[in-house]
């Protein structure tokens, strides 16, 4: 195969070992999203596909999370916000005005990325907890704004109209595959645009504010606008995820996309699985996802809280034990590996 | 005041409430030179660097660089002006490997991640530090964190290098390789701005010394001119003699 | 609006802004001590008001005797959260702030979720006090007993706070810690006895807001969020660890929230008290009182 080749010749120069690795990362993503590709092919249980199609689309909404959060190290509770508009923007212009879904979806990016440049002009003054605090305060503005706003059918929600199953209106009633394979794609663009991103100005310069924004500017960095352009990307695509999320589940109301849960859920994969990372939010959700979705159909029954508890004591184990994520374990062999390679 | 001055920092005044760390200060830099700026503990030379790189806006006074008025402009833009600084305590990004630190640092010159690349993997190579280009900053070792810091500094492409006690805390070989490699950086034509607390070392190292006492400038000349003087030996030198 | 309709909106707003303040006097002691926000601040009120709904089911006496058991209760939850999740969160060496916000929301899952199992997710209203469904009449202005009695008893605290932290060892111990946590250890206070006691102060105070705001609001397992989303808001806008602050901006917020709810549908209630904290944090991120 390529990569054992690639990996076996001796890097003649730092740049050409670093470019080697680079081309290896794209190698390993090709074939892993070949390999989720095929999945529904073997598993046709319904409910598994669904699991499967939740698990992607939080790993793609995680991963967007990660640029703003994991990348720049801003800690963003209320993602549900751009979430929503997503969702709000792609199922109004769909419902009211026939417009497909994936106008939608780029609508509600667009408008999403805008929002998150307005609010983060003054957000970015605040740091630490007072951010954090500061975007649950404004996710929880939008969803007493969208509950009493009669337009987007206020606390009603909206419902789609069924139609036959295509591509165009990306509606499926009958066969989930297509959703599968939408939500797979979301990821590997958002993983793409990170992997991009990563060899680039701003993927060095947000790392760069993360790590110390005092020690970032002393060598040219711009902090307030690499937070902002980080929000920006990171807002547009999470409205993407809404807008597929309403066309997934064919009617939304303010709970069921704007509440404080769904911020949770998009940093808690990420969290777990390592932030600032090309693969963390794929593994934190394929641990958290399949995890959630069964324990509350085996264990829940009709909220038993049983699910909720193995839940938090998850979160906190990992918080505690492993703050920087479950792939930091593969690195931390990886680097000692090295260190014997080189006495 | 000599016009070929690099930076002048002209009556500089920095109050923290009722606290003044700098007053009147009044200096130049001349092109080229190894300035070292020394004082006890609390002299403000620390502040005075960041007024100088833009972390602080004076209280009252101007900076000039290359003759343009900077003292109100961000840190950034004074970076990509050509000011450059380490860290007292050194502040390395310690999520990225060594040579992405440094990238940081390229890109204030270079458009390009691929160029600021290029650049970093030679800076490394002149500060001595390639070998470890792929190892995660946070694992390296105090001196190995200063060399990354200058090393970060360096390829900002800058034209003054303030340098915050890069040489505190090493052993006396580290310390001479550490001054060798300020040489070689002041050879390639950079200013050299150091703050320094162990004089044995400075002073050879230095074309001239500036003495701060209590956020005031005391003395400044020759570095054999400067430790004669009586007000800094009992300032500074008389400190430490008793001290020691 | 008529004089007396105004001081009807006035005095509600103020009653329940000083319970907001007892809800959120414990969060800004905690972080004021140790620069941690709990998330699980709401899940502590919540548990505190299930205590007391327990408590009565079980003993049958007044919410009002039982007051001091849910108080040594939730103490020594609090107590346990620093032992058992906290102090280990702090000992992080990486992403510390974020491993903070996650383990504490972790425990406020956890929590929630034991609630649930424990009393399912009914809403439940704890029966018979004797100062249930009274209300007092001031001259046309009607207010409810409970509500005047939590009020009272939020002042009381925050008297009772203020000699703790002025006149005990524990209160100066307490307030060296927060001042210079390096210069604690020379002077040998035991650095984790008095975080694990703060814990069960900060959270000992909740407790006591649970068991006054259980005599008249509903309990249910997520009653906390909403009641935790306006103690974070009354703790920012106050000043993070201020514990003058704090009763200040519990006022504040009973009153704007009261004067929004008249304006504003009553679900909107919070868009008010949401729209002021932010124009506050946007002008001064340090909040009214607090230092940076």
């Amino acid at each position: 195969m390529t990569s054992t080749t690639l990996a076996a010749v001796p890097a003649a120069s730092p740049e050409a070992g670093f470019a080697a690795r680079r081309r290896r990362k794209l190698l390993v993503a090709a074939v892993v999203f070949a390999a989720i590709a095929a999945l529904p092919y073997g598993i046709t249980d319904v409910y598994l596909q669904n699991v499967l199609i939740l698990t992607l689309m939080y790993a793609a909404l995680s991963q967007s999370w990660n640029i703003l959060g994991g990348y720049c190290g801003q800690i963003s509770l209320g993602h549900a916000l751009y979430f929503g508009i997503g969702a709000y923007a792609t199922s109004v212009l769909f419902v009211n005005y026939g417009i497909v879904a994936w106008g939608g979806m780029l609508v509600g990016g667009v408008l999403s990325a805008l929002v998150a440049l307005a609010l983060g002009w003054p957000c970015f003054r605040l740091a630490g907890h007072y951010f954090s605090i500061a975007t649950i305060v404004i996710a929880e503005i939008g969803l007493l704004l969208v509950h009493n706003w009669d337009f987007v059918g206020g606390a009603m929600g909206i419902q789609w109209p069924f139609n036959p199953d295509s591509w165009w209106t990306l509606q499926f009633a009958r066969d989930k595959v297509p959703y599968v394979h939408f939500a797979l794609g979301l990821f590997a663009v958002v993983w793409f645009v990170t992997y991009l991103i990563e060899d680039s100005r701003w993927g060095y310069w947000w790392r760069a504010v993360k790590d110390d924004a005092q020690a970032a500017e002393s060598l040219g960095v711009e902090v307030f606008r690499s937070k902002m352009a980080a929000a920006a990307v990171s807002a547009f695509f999470t409205a993407i995820g809404g807008g597929f999320y309403a066309a997934y589940v064919s009617y939304i109301d303010p709970e069921s996309v704007m509440s404080f849960r769904f911020s949770l859920l998009f940093a808690l994969p990420a969290v777990l699985g390592g932030i600032g990372t090309l693969w963390g939010a794929l593994v934190g959700a394929a641990i958290l996802i399949p995890l959630t979705e069964i324990s509350r159909s085996y264990l829940g029954g009709t909220g038993s809280g049983i699910d909720l508890m193995l839940y938090g004591v998850l979160v906190m184990a990992i918080a505690l034990a492993r703050p920087e994520g479950i792939l930091s374990l593969f690195r931390r062999t990886r680097s000692a590996r090295n260190q014997e390679a080189t006495p | 005041m000599s016009d070929d001055a690099i930076l002048r920092i002209d009556n500089v005044t920095l109050r923290f409430g009722g606290l003044v760390a700098n007053r009147d200060v009044t200096l130049d830099v001349t092109r080229g030179e190894i300035l070292g700026l020394i004082g006890p503990n609390g002299a403000g030379k620390s502040t005075l660097f960041n007024l100088i790189s833009g972390t602080y806006q004076p209280s009252a006074g101007r900076i000039l660089f290359e003759g343009e008025d900077i003292t109100r402009l961000p840190a950034p833009e004074r970076c990509r002006r050509g000011i450059a600084r380490t860290f007292q305590v050194p502040r390395s990004f310690d999520s990225m490997n060594v040579v992405e630190n440094v990238i940081v640092g390229g890109l204030a010159r270079h458009p390009g991640a691929a160029a600021a690349r290029r650049a970093a993997i030679e800076t490394l190579d002149f500060v001595g530090l390639k070998h470890r280009a792929d190892a995660v900053a946070g694992e390296l070792t105090p001196p190995e964190k200063r060399r990354l810091e200058v090393a970060r500094a360096l390829a900002t492409g800058p034209r003054v290098l303030l340098l915050d006690e890069v040489l505190t805390g090493l052993t006396p070989s580290e310390a001479r390789a550490g001054v060798e490699l300020i040489r070689k950086v002041a050879e390639r034509g950079v200013t050299v701005i150091m703050v320094e607390h162990v004089m044995e070392v400075v002073m050879p190292l230095v074309h001239r010394a500036v003495v701060l006492h209590l956020g005031r400038v005391l003395a400044q000349g020759l570095p054999t001119e400067v430790v004669r003087d009586e007000a800094v030996i009992t300032a500074y030198l008389g400190e430490r003699h008793r001290a020691a | 609006m008529t004089a007396q309709a105004l001081a009807q909106v006035l005095a509600s707003g103020l009653l329940m802004g000083l319970i907001y303040a007892l809800i959120a006097v414990g969060l800004s002691l905690i972080f004021g001590l140790m620069d941690v926000v709990n998330f699980a601040h709401g899940e502590f009120l919540m548990l505190a008001m299930y205590a007391t709904f327990g408590l009565v089911v079980l003993t049958h006496l007044d919410p009002i005797v039982l007051m001091p058991v849910v108080v040594a209760l939730l103490f020594v939850l609090g107590g346990c959260a620093y032992l058992g999740v906290v102090r280990f969160a702090m000992r992080a060496k990486a992403n510390q702030g974020m491993v903070q916000i996650f383990a504490t929301f972790g425990l406020a899952i956890l929590l929630q979720g034991a609630a649930q199992y424990a009393f399912g997710t009914d809403y439940r209203n704890v029966p018979g006090s004797w100062l249930g469904g009274r209300t007092l009449d001031a001259g046309g202005v009607f207010l409810p007993w409970p509500q005047i009695f939590g009020a009272v008893v939020s002042l009381a605290a925050f008297g009772g706070l203020h000699l703790l932290m002025s006149r005990t060892d524990f209160g100066r111990a307490l307030e060296a810690t927060r001042e210079d946590q390096g210069a604690v250890a020379l002077v040998g206070i035991d650095r984790n006895r008095v975080f694990a006691l703060g814990w069960g102060l900060g959270a000992a105070l909740v407790g006591l807001a649970g068991a006054v705001l259980a005599v008249f609001y509903y309990i249910h397992p997520q009653v906390g969020a909403s009641f935790a989303l306006i103690a974070y808001v009354t703790v920012a806008l106050g000043g993070f660890g201020s514990v003058g602050g704090a009763l200040v901006a519990g006022i504040v917020v009973g009153l704007v929230e009261a004067f929004t709810a008249v304006i504003l549908p009553p679900a909107m209630k919070s868009v008010g008290v949401y729209a002021l904290y932010l124009a506050v944090v946007f002008v001064r991120p340090q909040g009214l009182f607090g230092r940076l």
